[in-house]
């Protein structure tokens, strides 16, 4: 009655989606690599606080520009701050900030653009040639006109960033939407008689989604590029915050005889850039979108 | 092909009108007009009135609107603020340094990107293409001030061969400018061909990949002749208008080299213009801006409508 185990295929173990990109993920060096580096910048800007050797605020006119030492690792800065305190510190609000501000950019953006080429006509027309010539402006001209007259409050870079880095996920989701909304997928869920808001919710969503978090990933470090320079520019963490894109700035005097100041929150947000940058990569290939045509955005 | 033509210029002028409604309405948001920027401290009720009737800050929005587009149009931006000059003559002088800085960038940088995305889009995954595609992932995603702080470290510090900031007049003669212009065009030029050769990739491996490409190697035409008569113009065409839409976030670049360098350029001028809340001047720049996208973006529509004959007869709504 026993078959021979020979004739009985082996199961077939179905992997979830997510354990299924996470074998691609593994294989990619360089995505491995981005990864790391991300995980470690999340848990220092975590547990900076507890370990940081100095007070990151704390002025000592006796100890200006000193270069690295045992006691000050990473050298002090032109008051005397440790800079090693600082750069640790320096990453804390920026990645908040930004990553408060993506969330909102991608999902407000996502939304309007599932729904543009979902719905499409007139109104996805004229919606499109906005985003157009919103996209066509550069960027830093509207941070710098609202943040100079609103301030640079968290909430309003928050939901400046926010708001300027979601226009650019409309024209993605929009197209990856046009894209499956032709499908025969689709055309059966309307066969079927199903409600507009569960094709929308059911069908089209799933598939975007995965368009979406790769776009998360990107618009998160365009999105730390632009907060670090409006940081750098004087309008955005206000003095004496550590913050890096403003202990650059503060750098720029002292860079003939201190350039450790500039150096060390070069590399500490360099790093992070280019960690994401590596990571968003390696899963946009995971996932089985090749991101090659990265949008500059 | 004319008919198209018209109606890419048609786009370019609304999306100038559409860029132009938005500063407008976006500095209409702000706290505070013109007139309360102007007196500062020395505002007083009457005194704000008088000035507001002076200025014709009293009329509607929509006509002040108008009024500012249709002279705009014209070339004339008003008055600059804190200046006590004609926004032109302020924009003038700076718009060439920014341009001078820009085309130089461009000159270097896109046939550099057109020779290393060629390159790593035939040696696909590859040793060149790992090279160059990292060494491009890197100068792409560091910020412009990180890069340039880079540079004045190790050029301007440790070689001492090239200034760190600028110290020459707006209005110096172009070789004046020349020795300070080499970091900032250095800079600008590493952002670019960053940008540029990663889209050249893409678009050489997609068509190196195609059906017709696969189909002329393995009938046995020569590979040179693959490359460079069947694929390369195919997968140049959609290069040229992606690396024209690349021009905008390049001048918001632009603008955060300049203050790195302490360029003579128009993005200097903005900040200072905001740190002045300089408003008419804030607007010009930005409307000038613009206009340098919407060129170039035009311009480069019509360069690919004249190499595709595709796109001439394709009818698209």
């Amino acid at each position: 009655m026993v078959a021979p185990a020979s004739d009985k295929p082996a199961p077939i173990r179905r992997r979830s989606r997510l354990s299924e990109t996470w074998l691609y993920l593994r294989q990619s060096k360089s995505g491995m690599l981005g990864l790391t580096i991300l995980v470690f910048h999340i848990l220092i800007a975590l547990s900076s606080p507890l370990i940081v050797p100095f007070d990151p605020t704390d002025i000592d006119a006796s100890l200006k520009n000193q270069s690295p030492s045992g006691e000050h690792l990473f050298g002090t800065d032109q008051f005397g701050r440790d800079v090693f305190t600082r750069v640790l510190l320096g990453g804390r609000i920026a990645l908040v900030i930004t990553l408060t501000a993506t969330v909102i950019a991608v999902t407000w953006g996502g939304t309007l653009g599932i729904l543009l080429g979902f719905l499409g006509g007139r109104i996805d027309e004229a919606v499109m040639r906005v985003v157009d010539a919103l996209l066509a402006a550069p960027y830093i001209l509207f941070l710098l006109l609202i943040v100079s007259s609103l301030g640079s409050s968290n909430r309003v870079l928050i939901f400046t960033l926010g708001f300027f880095y979601g226009i650019a996920v409309v024209r993605v989701a929009r197209a990856a939407t046009l894209d499956f909304v032709a499908r025969d997928f689709i055309t059966a869920a309307r066969a079927r008689g199903e409600r507009r808001m569960t094709i929308v919710l059911r069908e089209l969503l799933p598939n975007v989604m995965d368009i979406l978090l790769v776009e998360f990933a990107m618009r998160w470090s365009w999105m730390l590029l632009a907060f670090s320079s409006l940081s750098f520019l004087g309008f955005g963490v206000s003095p004496p915050t550590p913050d890096w894109g403003l202990m650059i700035a503060e750098s720029r005097k002292a860079l003939q005889f201190a350039p450790w100041t500039a150096i060390f929150p070069m590399i500490a947000l360099g790093t992070l850039v280019i960690g994401i940058n590596l990571a968003a990569d390696a899963v946009a290939k995971a996932l089985g979108l090749d991101r090659t045509q990265g949008a500059p955005v | 092909m004319l008919k198209l033509t018209v109606r890419r210029l048609f786009y370019s002028l609304i999306t100038l009108l559409i860029i132009a409604v938005v500063v407008f309405v976006a500095v209409e948001l702000l706290p505070g007009d013109t007139a309360t920027a102007y007196l500062g401290r020395e505002a007083t009720p009457q005194r704000l009135a008088s000035l507001r009737a002076e200025l014709g800050l009293d009329r509607p929005a929509i006509e002040r609107f108008a009024r500012w587009f249709a002279g705009a149009l014209r070339g004339d931006f008003g008055m600059s603020l804190a200046r006590d000059k004609p926004v032109v003559d302020l924009i003038g002088v700076r718009l060439r340094n920014s341009l001078i800085l820009g085309l130089s960038a461009a000159l270097i940088g896109i046939p550099l990107a057109l020779g290393l995305g060629i390159i790593a889009g035939l040696t696909r995954d590859r040793a060149p293409d790992l090279w160059i595609s990292t060494a491009a992932l890197i100068a792409m995603t560091l910020p412009e001030f990180v890069t340039a702080t880079f540079l004045i470290l190790v050029f301007s510090i440790s070689l001492q061969l090239f200034p760190a900031v600028t110290v020459v007049p707006a209005n110096a003669p172009i070789m004046d400018l020349l020795p300070n212009l080499v970091l900032p065009i250095v800079t600008l030029t590493l952002i670019m061909v960053a940008h540029i050769l990663r889209m050249v990739r893409t678009s050489v491996i997609d068509v190196m990949t195609s059906d017709y490409v696969q189909m002329a190697i393995l009938s046995g035409v020569p590979y040179r002749r693959v490359v460079l008569r069947h694929a390369l113009p195919n997968a140049l065409l959609p290069a040229i208008s992606i690396t024209a839409l690349t021009i905008g976030w390049l001048l918001g670049g632009l603008v955060i080299i300049e203050v790195v360098f302490n360029f003579p350029g128009l993005g200097t001028l903005l900040l200072d213009a905001i740190h002045t809340r300089d408003i008419p001047l804030v607007q010009g720049i930005a409307l000038a801006t613009a206009g340098v996208y919407v060129v170039v973006n035009l311009g480069a529509d019509v360069l690919t409508l004249m190499l595709n004959p595709r796109l001439r007869t394709l009818r698209t709504a």
